[in-house]
Protein backbone atom coordinates (compact mmCIF):
# COMPACT_ATOMS: atom_id res chain seq x y z
CA UNK A 1 0.00 0.00 0.00
CA UNK A 2 1.08 3.55 -0.85
CA UNK A 3 0.41 6.85 1.15
CA UNK A 4 1.72 8.90 -1.77
CA UNK A 5 -1.38 7.01 -4.31
CA UNK A 6 -3.91 6.95 -1.51
CA UNK A 7 -3.96 10.60 -1.37
CA UNK A 8 -3.68 11.38 -5.40
CA UNK A 9 -6.73 8.73 -5.21
CA UNK A 10 -8.82 11.23 -2.51
CA UNK A 11 -7.61 14.41 -3.67
CA UNK A 12 -8.50 13.75 -7.33
CA UNK A 13 -11.79 11.97 -6.44
CA UNK A 14 -12.39 15.30 -4.50
CA UNK A 15 -11.85 17.62 -7.43
CA UNK A 16 -14.30 15.56 -9.77
CA UNK A 17 -16.53 16.36 -6.56
CA UNK A 18 -15.79 19.77 -6.52
CA UNK A 19 -16.23 20.50 -10.80
CA UNK A 20 -20.02 19.31 -9.69
CA UNK A 21 -21.61 21.72 -7.24
CA UNK A 22 -25.31 20.64 -7.67
CA UNK A 23 -24.06 16.89 -6.04
CA UNK A 24 -22.41 19.12 -3.45
CA UNK A 25 -25.24 21.41 -2.87
CA UNK A 26 -28.16 18.08 -3.03
CA UNK A 27 -25.33 16.21 -0.79
CA UNK A 28 -25.89 19.04 2.23
CA UNK A 29 -29.10 20.49 1.77
CA UNK A 30 -31.30 17.44 1.51
CA UNK A 31 -30.47 15.90 4.75
CA UNK A 32 -31.14 19.33 6.07
CA UNK A 33 -34.26 19.98 4.47
CA UNK A 34 -35.38 16.08 5.19
CA UNK A 35 -34.83 16.85 8.97
CA UNK A 36 -36.84 20.48 8.48
CA UNK A 37 -39.85 18.66 7.50
CA UNK A 38 -39.38 15.31 9.93
CA UNK A 39 -39.29 18.22 12.74
CA UNK A 40 -42.33 19.68 11.04
CA UNK A 41 -44.53 16.89 10.32
CA UNK A 42 -44.08 15.42 14.00
CA UNK A 43 -43.89 18.87 15.72
CA UNK A 44 -40.21 19.69 17.75
CA UNK A 45 -41.31 17.94 21.09
CA UNK A 46 -42.85 14.85 19.58
CA UNK A 47 -41.39 11.49 20.23
CA UNK A 48 -41.24 10.82 17.22
CA UNK A 49 -38.95 13.69 15.71
CA UNK A 50 -36.76 13.55 19.07
CA UNK A 51 -36.60 9.19 18.52
CA UNK A 52 -35.68 8.88 14.40
CA UNK A 53 -34.08 12.65 14.36
CA UNK A 54 -30.61 11.26 15.57
CA UNK A 55 -30.72 7.91 14.02
CA UNK A 56 -31.48 9.43 10.71
CA UNK A 57 -29.28 11.85 11.15
CA UNK A 58 -26.18 10.05 11.56
CA UNK A 59 -27.87 7.36 8.64
CA UNK A 60 -27.92 9.76 5.94
CA UNK A 61 -24.16 10.05 5.06
CA UNK A 62 -24.36 6.23 4.49
CA UNK A 63 -27.37 6.43 1.99
CA UNK A 64 -25.56 9.50 0.10
CA UNK A 65 -22.30 8.12 -0.08
CA UNK A 66 -23.32 4.56 -0.81
CA UNK A 67 -24.96 6.45 -4.13
CA UNK A 68 -22.28 8.33 -4.84
CA UNK A 69 -19.50 5.87 -4.86
CA UNK A 70 -21.33 3.55 -6.55
CA UNK A 71 -21.98 5.86 -9.65
CA UNK A 72 -18.48 7.34 -9.29
CA UNK A 73 -16.50 3.93 -9.63
CA UNK A 74 -18.96 2.56 -12.21
CA UNK A 75 -17.69 5.68 -14.01
CA UNK A 76 -14.51 4.24 -13.45
CA UNK A 77 -15.17 1.10 -14.97
CA UNK A 78 -16.71 1.85 -17.81
CA UNK A 79 -14.85 4.81 -18.91
CA UNK A 80 -10.98 3.08 -18.77
CA UNK A 81 -9.85 4.43 -16.36
CA UNK A 82 -9.82 1.47 -13.90
CA UNK A 83 -8.34 -0.44 -16.41
CA UNK A 84 -5.43 2.54 -16.96
CA UNK A 85 -4.68 2.54 -12.94
CA UNK A 86 -4.63 -1.15 -13.40
CA UNK A 87 -1.92 -0.94 -15.96
CA UNK A 88 0.44 1.09 -13.52
CA UNK A 89 2.29 0.25 -10.49
CA UNK A 90 -0.10 0.54 -7.24
CA UNK A 91 -2.19 -1.36 -5.06
CA UNK A 92 -5.58 -2.29 -5.54
CA UNK A 93 -6.25 -1.16 -1.65
CA UNK A 94 -4.65 2.37 -2.77
CA UNK A 95 -8.14 2.89 -5.07
CA UNK A 96 -10.05 1.86 -2.52
CA UNK A 97 -8.75 3.61 0.64
CA UNK A 98 -8.25 6.91 -1.78
CA UNK A 99 -12.31 6.38 -2.20
CA UNK A 100 -12.82 6.22 1.28
CA UNK A 101 -11.07 8.54 2.81
CA UNK A 102 -12.26 11.63 0.28
CA UNK A 103 -15.97 10.49 0.84
CA UNK A 104 -14.97 10.17 4.88
CA UNK A 105 -14.29 13.79 4.69
CA UNK A 106 -17.54 15.17 2.64
CA UNK A 107 -19.20 12.85 5.67
CA UNK A 108 -17.35 14.90 7.81
CA UNK A 109 -18.76 18.37 6.57
CA UNK A 110 -22.24 17.00 5.58
CA UNK A 111 -22.71 15.14 8.96
CA UNK A 112 -21.39 18.44 11.23
CA UNK A 113 -23.75 20.63 9.37
CA UNK A 114 -26.21 18.76 9.60
CA UNK A 115 -26.34 18.51 13.16
CA UNK A 116 -25.37 21.94 13.81
CA UNK A 117 -29.07 22.74 12.30
CA UNK A 118 -30.93 19.72 13.73
CA UNK A 119 -29.12 20.04 17.42
CA UNK A 120 -29.36 23.77 17.24
CA UNK A 121 -32.29 25.20 15.61
CA UNK A 122 -34.53 22.31 14.94
CA UNK A 123 -34.04 21.60 18.70
CA UNK A 124 -33.31 17.60 18.56
CA UNK A 125 -31.66 16.46 21.84
CA UNK A 126 -29.74 13.50 22.28
CA UNK A 127 -28.78 11.97 25.76
CA UNK A 128 -25.34 10.92 24.43
CA UNK A 129 -22.66 13.36 23.50
CA UNK A 130 -23.45 14.56 20.05
CA UNK A 131 -19.90 15.13 18.83
CA UNK A 132 -20.09 10.67 18.94
CA UNK A 133 -23.27 10.89 16.30
CA UNK A 134 -21.33 12.44 14.15
CA UNK A 135 -17.96 10.30 14.84
CA UNK A 136 -20.93 7.47 13.80
CA UNK A 137 -22.15 9.40 11.01
CA UNK A 138 -19.02 9.65 9.44
CA UNK A 139 -18.37 5.61 10.24
CA UNK A 140 -21.50 4.56 8.46
CA UNK A 141 -20.19 6.85 5.57
CA UNK A 142 -17.13 5.35 4.96
CA UNK A 143 -19.08 1.92 4.84
CA UNK A 144 -21.57 3.48 2.64
CA UNK A 145 -18.55 4.15 0.61
CA UNK A 146 -16.78 0.38 0.85
CA UNK A 147 -20.15 -0.71 0.16
CA UNK A 148 -20.78 1.11 -2.97
CA UNK A 149 -17.53 0.17 -4.48
CA UNK A 150 -18.23 -3.12 -3.99
CA UNK A 151 -21.66 -2.63 -5.48
CA UNK A 152 -20.69 -0.89 -8.32
CA UNK A 153 -19.14 -4.28 -9.45
CA UNK A 154 -22.93 -5.71 -10.26
CA UNK A 155 -24.28 -2.37 -12.73
CA UNK A 156 -23.34 -1.66 -16.13
CA UNK A 157 -25.11 1.00 -16.37
CA UNK A 158 -25.81 4.16 -14.33
CA UNK A 159 -29.11 3.17 -14.33
CA UNK A 160 -28.85 -0.13 -12.66
CA UNK A 161 -26.69 1.61 -10.15
CA UNK A 162 -29.53 4.01 -9.01
CA UNK A 163 -31.91 0.72 -8.66
CA UNK A 164 -29.47 -0.67 -5.54
CA UNK A 165 -31.18 2.46 -3.50
CA UNK A 166 -34.39 0.78 -3.16
CA UNK A 167 -32.79 -2.68 -3.45
CA UNK A 168 -30.34 -2.59 -1.46
CA UNK A 169 -30.52 0.86 0.79
CA UNK A 170 -34.36 0.85 1.64
CA UNK A 171 -34.94 -3.03 3.06
CA UNK A 172 -32.30 -2.35 5.65
CA UNK A 173 -33.99 0.91 6.42
CA UNK A 174 -37.18 -0.50 6.95
CA UNK A 175 -35.57 -3.70 8.73
CA UNK A 176 -33.20 -1.71 10.96
CA UNK A 177 -35.40 -0.76 13.74
CA UNK A 178 -35.85 2.64 12.76
CA UNK A 179 -39.66 2.39 11.89
CA UNK A 180 -40.64 -1.04 14.11
CA UNK A 181 -38.60 -2.07 17.15
CA UNK A 182 -37.20 -5.52 16.33
CA UNK A 183 -38.51 -7.03 18.77
CA UNK A 184 -42.41 -6.41 17.49
CA UNK A 185 -41.34 -7.94 14.11
CA UNK A 186 -41.75 -11.48 12.44
CA UNK A 187 -38.89 -13.92 13.56
CA UNK A 188 -38.05 -14.46 9.78
CA UNK A 189 -37.86 -10.59 9.53
CA UNK A 190 -35.55 -10.36 12.93
CA UNK A 191 -33.40 -12.90 11.81
CA UNK A 192 -33.07 -10.77 7.94
CA UNK A 193 -32.59 -7.71 10.53
CA UNK A 194 -29.67 -9.17 12.35
CA UNK A 195 -27.90 -10.04 8.94
CA UNK A 196 -28.01 -6.39 7.86
CA UNK A 197 -24.96 -4.10 8.42
CA UNK A 198 -27.32 -1.05 9.02
CA UNK A 199 -29.34 -2.59 11.76
CA UNK A 200 -25.93 -2.16 13.94
CA UNK A 201 -25.17 1.31 12.80
CA UNK A 202 -28.85 2.36 13.77
CA UNK A 203 -28.31 0.75 16.81
CA UNK A 204 -25.52 2.24 17.60
CA UNK A 205 -27.10 5.66 17.10
CA UNK A 206 -30.07 4.51 19.01
CA UNK A 207 -28.30 3.96 21.71
CA UNK A 208 -26.11 7.77 21.62
CA UNK A 209 -29.59 8.96 21.70
CA UNK A 210 -30.51 7.27 24.75
CA UNK A 211 -27.15 7.64 25.70
CA UNK A 212 -26.96 4.11 26.57
CA UNK A 213 -23.29 3.23 25.95
CA UNK A 214 -23.20 -0.60 26.98
CA UNK A 215 -21.32 -3.71 25.78
CA UNK A 216 -23.86 -3.76 23.14
CA UNK A 217 -23.20 -0.62 21.85
CA UNK A 218 -19.39 -1.57 21.35
CA UNK A 219 -20.62 -5.04 19.68
CA UNK A 220 -22.51 -2.20 16.88
CA UNK A 221 -19.59 -0.28 16.61
CA UNK A 222 -17.71 -3.33 15.64
CA UNK A 223 -19.79 -4.65 13.24
CA UNK A 224 -20.07 -1.52 11.81
CA UNK A 225 -15.95 -1.61 11.59
CA UNK A 226 -16.27 -5.13 10.46
CA UNK A 227 -18.72 -4.67 7.89
CA UNK A 228 -16.51 -2.00 6.38
CA UNK A 229 -13.28 -4.38 6.17
CA UNK A 230 -15.02 -7.29 4.67
CA UNK A 231 -16.28 -4.56 2.19
CA UNK A 232 -13.33 -3.48 1.02
CA UNK A 233 -11.90 -7.11 0.97
CA UNK A 234 -14.90 -7.70 -1.08
CA UNK A 235 -14.08 -4.46 -3.39
CA UNK A 236 -10.24 -5.79 -3.88
CA UNK A 237 -11.87 -9.12 -5.25
CA UNK A 238 -14.12 -6.89 -7.54
CA UNK A 239 -11.04 -4.68 -9.00
CA UNK A 240 -9.67 -7.40 -11.45
CA UNK A 241 -6.22 -6.55 -13.45
CA UNK A 242 -7.36 -8.62 -16.06
CA UNK A 243 -10.60 -9.13 -17.56
CA UNK A 244 -12.57 -10.57 -20.82
CA UNK B 1 17.78 -3.33 -32.41
CA UNK B 2 18.91 -5.73 -29.85
CA UNK B 3 15.94 -9.06 -29.44
CA UNK B 4 12.68 -8.38 -28.82
CA UNK B 5 10.68 -6.46 -26.40
CA UNK B 6 7.74 -8.30 -26.85
CA UNK B 7 7.36 -11.93 -28.01
CA UNK B 8 3.88 -13.86 -27.67
CA UNK B 9 3.48 -17.28 -28.59
CA UNK B 10 0.22 -19.14 -29.59
CA UNK B 11 -2.25 -16.63 -27.75
CA UNK B 12 -5.35 -17.39 -27.46
CA UNK B 13 -8.15 -14.93 -26.06
CA UNK B 14 -12.20 -15.92 -26.03
CA UNK B 15 -14.73 -13.14 -25.26
CA UNK B 16 -17.73 -13.48 -24.48
CA UNK B 17 -18.09 -17.08 -25.99
CA UNK B 18 -16.38 -15.85 -29.29
CA UNK B 19 -12.95 -16.95 -29.84
CA UNK B 20 -11.08 -13.48 -30.64
CA UNK B 21 -7.07 -15.08 -30.96
CA UNK B 22 -7.27 -18.33 -32.30
CA UNK B 23 -3.70 -18.59 -31.80
CA UNK B 24 -1.47 -15.81 -32.56
CA UNK B 25 2.55 -15.90 -31.93
CA UNK B 26 4.57 -12.53 -33.27
CA UNK B 27 7.03 -10.08 -31.59
CA UNK B 28 8.06 -6.70 -31.53
CA UNK B 29 12.10 -5.60 -31.74
CA UNK B 30 13.57 -3.70 -29.29
CA UNK B 31 13.93 -0.02 -30.28
CA UNK B 32 11.24 -0.15 -33.51
CA UNK B 33 8.44 1.33 -33.84
CA UNK B 34 6.06 -1.68 -34.83
CA UNK B 35 2.65 -0.56 -36.62
CA UNK B 36 0.03 -3.26 -35.46
CA UNK B 37 -2.99 -3.00 -38.22
CA UNK B 38 -5.65 -4.75 -39.35
CA UNK B 39 -9.74 -3.60 -39.88
CA UNK B 40 -11.26 -2.90 -37.36
CA UNK B 41 -12.52 -6.19 -35.44
CA UNK B 42 -9.31 -7.86 -36.64
CA UNK B 43 -8.46 -8.25 -32.70
CA UNK B 44 -6.21 -5.39 -32.59
CA UNK B 45 -7.17 -3.99 -29.40
CA UNK B 46 -7.44 -7.49 -27.84
CA UNK B 47 -3.46 -8.54 -28.39
CA UNK B 48 -2.66 -5.18 -27.08
CA UNK B 49 -5.02 -5.60 -24.01
CA UNK B 50 -3.05 -9.03 -23.71
CA UNK B 51 0.46 -7.05 -24.19
CA UNK B 52 -0.30 -4.67 -21.25
CA UNK B 53 -1.36 -7.82 -18.85
CA UNK B 54 -5.16 -6.44 -18.60
CA UNK B 55 -6.76 -9.40 -20.79
CA UNK B 56 -7.41 -12.62 -19.40
CA UNK B 57 -5.89 -15.39 -21.08
CA UNK B 58 -7.96 -18.77 -22.95
CA UNK B 59 -3.91 -20.31 -23.53
CA UNK B 60 -0.85 -19.48 -25.17
CA UNK B 61 2.13 -17.00 -23.47
CA UNK B 62 3.21 -13.44 -23.81
CA UNK B 63 6.47 -12.16 -22.28
CA UNK B 64 7.33 -8.48 -22.45
CA UNK B 65 11.06 -7.68 -21.17
CA UNK B 66 11.03 -11.42 -20.70
CA UNK B 67 8.66 -11.15 -18.07
CA UNK B 68 4.84 -12.79 -18.41
CA UNK B 69 2.99 -9.73 -19.35
CA UNK B 70 1.19 -7.63 -16.78
CA UNK B 71 3.70 -9.26 -13.93
CA UNK B 72 4.25 -6.49 -11.25
CA UNK B 73 7.81 -5.09 -12.31
CA UNK B 74 6.34 -4.02 -15.39
CA UNK B 75 4.11 -1.79 -14.65
CA UNK B 76 6.00 0.92 -14.21
CA UNK B 77 8.12 0.37 -17.73
CA UNK B 78 5.19 -0.05 -19.71
CA UNK B 79 3.24 3.08 -21.05
CA UNK B 80 -0.23 2.41 -22.38
CA UNK B 81 -3.19 4.48 -24.34
CA UNK B 82 -6.50 2.61 -24.49
CA UNK B 83 -8.25 3.38 -27.83
CA UNK B 84 -11.28 5.01 -25.85
CA UNK B 85 -9.60 8.46 -24.30
CA UNK B 86 -9.33 7.18 -20.51
CA UNK B 87 -9.41 10.08 -18.52
CA UNK B 88 -11.42 12.17 -16.60
CA UNK B 89 -13.88 14.33 -18.61
CA UNK B 90 -14.65 16.31 -15.44
CA UNK B 91 -11.28 17.50 -14.35
CA UNK B 92 -8.67 19.82 -16.37
CA UNK B 93 -6.22 18.78 -18.51
CA UNK B 94 -4.12 19.37 -16.32
CA UNK B 95 -5.87 18.20 -13.37
CA UNK B 96 -5.94 14.56 -14.98
CA UNK B 97 -2.26 14.80 -15.42
CA UNK B 98 -1.30 15.94 -12.09
CA UNK B 99 -3.45 12.56 -10.95
CA UNK B 100 -1.58 10.50 -13.06
CA UNK B 101 1.86 11.99 -12.76
CA UNK B 102 1.34 11.45 -8.65
CA UNK B 103 0.04 7.70 -9.41
CA UNK B 104 3.24 7.60 -11.38
CA UNK B 105 5.57 9.12 -8.28
CA UNK B 106 6.02 11.93 -11.42
CA UNK B 107 6.46 15.87 -11.17
CA UNK B 108 4.23 18.66 -12.56
CA UNK B 109 7.43 19.21 -14.85
CA UNK B 110 6.90 15.75 -16.08
CA UNK B 111 3.20 17.20 -16.86
CA UNK B 112 4.64 19.86 -18.31
CA UNK B 113 6.75 17.78 -21.14
CA UNK B 114 4.11 15.84 -22.23
CA UNK B 115 1.35 18.54 -22.11
CA UNK B 116 4.28 19.79 -24.82
CA UNK B 117 4.65 16.22 -26.49
CA UNK B 118 1.37 16.47 -27.69
CA UNK B 119 0.91 20.49 -28.25
CA UNK B 120 -1.75 20.96 -25.62
CA UNK B 121 0.46 23.36 -23.61
CA UNK B 122 -2.48 26.04 -24.25
CA UNK B 123 -4.99 23.43 -23.60
CA UNK B 124 -3.94 22.63 -19.36
CA UNK B 125 -6.91 24.35 -18.14
CA UNK B 126 -9.85 22.79 -20.10
CA UNK B 127 -11.87 20.57 -18.82
CA UNK B 128 -11.42 17.59 -20.56
CA UNK B 129 -15.20 16.87 -21.26
CA UNK B 130 -15.51 20.23 -23.15
CA UNK B 131 -12.46 19.25 -25.63
CA UNK B 132 -12.86 17.91 -29.69
CA UNK B 133 -12.46 13.66 -29.96
CA UNK B 134 -8.45 14.18 -31.30
CA UNK B 135 -7.85 16.88 -28.56
CA UNK B 136 -9.69 14.56 -25.51
CA UNK B 137 -7.32 11.15 -27.25
CA UNK B 138 -3.96 13.29 -27.22
CA UNK B 139 -4.52 13.93 -23.23
CA UNK B 140 -4.87 10.43 -22.80
CA UNK B 141 -2.03 10.03 -24.83
CA UNK B 142 -0.09 12.53 -22.53
CA UNK B 143 -1.34 9.99 -19.83
CA UNK B 144 0.91 7.22 -21.36
CA UNK B 145 4.05 9.45 -21.31
CA UNK B 146 4.11 10.69 -18.29
CA UNK B 147 6.49 7.63 -16.88
CA UNK B 148 8.88 7.80 -19.77
CA UNK B 149 8.40 4.53 -20.13
CA UNK B 150 10.21 1.30 -22.12
CA UNK B 151 7.26 0.02 -23.79
CA UNK B 152 4.76 2.30 -25.34
CA UNK B 153 1.51 0.43 -25.93
CA UNK B 154 -0.72 3.08 -28.09
CA UNK B 155 -4.09 1.57 -29.56
CA UNK B 156 -5.13 3.96 -32.75
CA UNK B 157 -3.62 7.06 -30.90
CA UNK B 158 -4.00 9.06 -34.67
CA UNK B 159 -7.61 8.41 -35.13
CA UNK B 160 -9.64 11.58 -35.58
CA UNK B 161 -6.10 14.15 -36.35
CA UNK B 162 -5.16 16.35 -37.93
CA UNK B 163 -2.50 15.60 -41.07
CA UNK B 164 -0.10 17.79 -39.24
CA UNK B 165 -0.68 16.72 -35.91
CA UNK B 166 -0.26 13.33 -37.09
CA UNK B 167 2.81 13.86 -38.86
CA UNK B 168 4.43 15.21 -35.69
CA UNK B 169 2.88 12.70 -33.85
CA UNK B 170 4.80 10.29 -35.31
CA UNK B 171 8.33 12.10 -35.24
CA UNK B 172 7.75 12.29 -31.46
CA UNK B 173 7.41 7.94 -32.00
CA UNK B 174 10.46 8.49 -33.66
CA UNK B 175 12.42 10.44 -31.41
CA UNK B 176 11.31 8.13 -28.64
CA UNK B 177 12.22 5.02 -30.24
CA UNK B 178 15.67 6.71 -31.26
CA UNK B 179 16.20 6.75 -27.44
CA UNK B 180 15.99 3.14 -27.38
CA UNK B 181 12.09 2.92 -26.46
CA UNK B 182 9.56 0.78 -27.73
CA UNK B 183 6.60 1.27 -29.79
CA UNK B 184 3.84 -0.80 -30.36
CA UNK B 185 1.32 1.28 -32.56
CA UNK B 186 -2.67 0.05 -33.77
CA UNK B 187 -4.07 1.71 -36.57
CA UNK B 188 -6.94 0.71 -39.03
CA UNK B 189 -5.03 3.35 -41.67
CA UNK B 190 -3.33 1.67 -44.20
CA UNK B 191 -1.56 4.79 -44.71
CA UNK B 192 0.19 4.49 -41.33
CA UNK B 193 2.16 1.61 -42.33
CA UNK B 194 4.58 3.69 -44.25
CA UNK B 195 5.38 5.59 -40.96
CA UNK B 196 6.86 2.11 -39.27
CA UNK B 197 9.93 0.05 -38.81
CA UNK B 198 7.99 -3.09 -38.61
CA UNK B 199 4.47 -4.08 -39.36
CA UNK B 200 2.00 -7.06 -37.80
CA UNK B 201 -1.17 -7.60 -40.58
CA UNK B 202 -3.76 -8.66 -38.33
CA UNK B 203 -7.07 -10.27 -39.76
CA UNK B 204 -10.02 -12.17 -38.38
CA UNK B 205 -7.57 -12.69 -35.04
CA UNK B 206 -4.58 -14.14 -37.48
CA UNK B 207 -1.41 -12.79 -38.31
CA UNK B 208 -1.28 -11.92 -41.80
CA UNK B 209 2.42 -10.84 -41.78
CA UNK B 210 5.20 -9.90 -39.65
CA UNK B 211 7.37 -8.05 -42.10
CA UNK B 212 9.33 -4.64 -42.68
CA UNK B 213 7.39 -2.20 -45.48
CA UNK B 214 10.05 -2.94 -47.52
CA UNK B 215 10.03 -6.20 -47.85
CA UNK B 216 6.41 -6.31 -47.66
CA UNK B 217 6.22 -4.19 -51.09
CA UNK B 218 8.98 -6.62 -52.10
CA UNK B 219 7.05 -10.07 -51.46
CA UNK B 220 3.77 -8.66 -53.22
CA UNK B 221 5.41 -6.90 -56.09
CA UNK B 222 2.71 -3.89 -54.83
CA UNK B 223 4.23 -0.09 -53.99
CA UNK B 224 1.16 0.87 -51.99
CA UNK B 225 1.39 -0.91 -48.78
CA UNK B 226 -2.68 -0.68 -48.70
CA UNK B 227 -2.53 -3.14 -52.37
CA UNK B 228 -0.22 -5.11 -50.64
CA UNK B 229 -2.14 -6.03 -47.67
CA UNK B 230 -5.19 -7.01 -50.23
CA UNK B 231 -2.74 -8.88 -52.26
CA UNK B 232 -2.15 -11.15 -48.64
CA UNK B 233 -5.79 -11.75 -47.92
CA UNK B 234 -6.55 -12.70 -51.46
CA UNK B 235 -3.46 -15.17 -51.64
CA UNK B 236 -4.45 -16.11 -47.94
CA UNK B 237 -7.76 -17.22 -49.17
Amino acid sequence: MSGRVTAAVARRVLQQLRRDPRTIALIIFVPCVLEVLLQQLFGRNSHVFQEIGTPLLGLFPFITMFLVTSITMLRERTSGTLERLMTMPLNKIDILAGYGIAFGIVAIVQAALVSLLAFGLLGLDSAGPRWLVVVLAVANAILGTTLGLFGSAFAQTEFQAVQFMPAVVFPQILLCGLLVPREQMATWLRVISYALPLTYAYDALAKVAADDLDARFALDVAVVVGCTVLAIALGAVTLRRRTE
Amino acid sequence: MSGSAIRVEDLRVVRGGTTVLPGLSCSVAAGSVTGLLGPSGSGKSTLIRAIVGVQRLAGGTVQVFGQPAGAPPLRARVGYMTQAPSVYGDLTVRENLEFFARVLARSSKDSERVLADVALTDFGGRIVGSLSGGERARVSLATALLAEPDLLVLDEPTVGLDPVLRRDLWDLFHRFAATGKTLLVSSHVMDEANRCNALLLLRDGRLLAQARPDELRAETGEQDLETAFLRLVEGNR
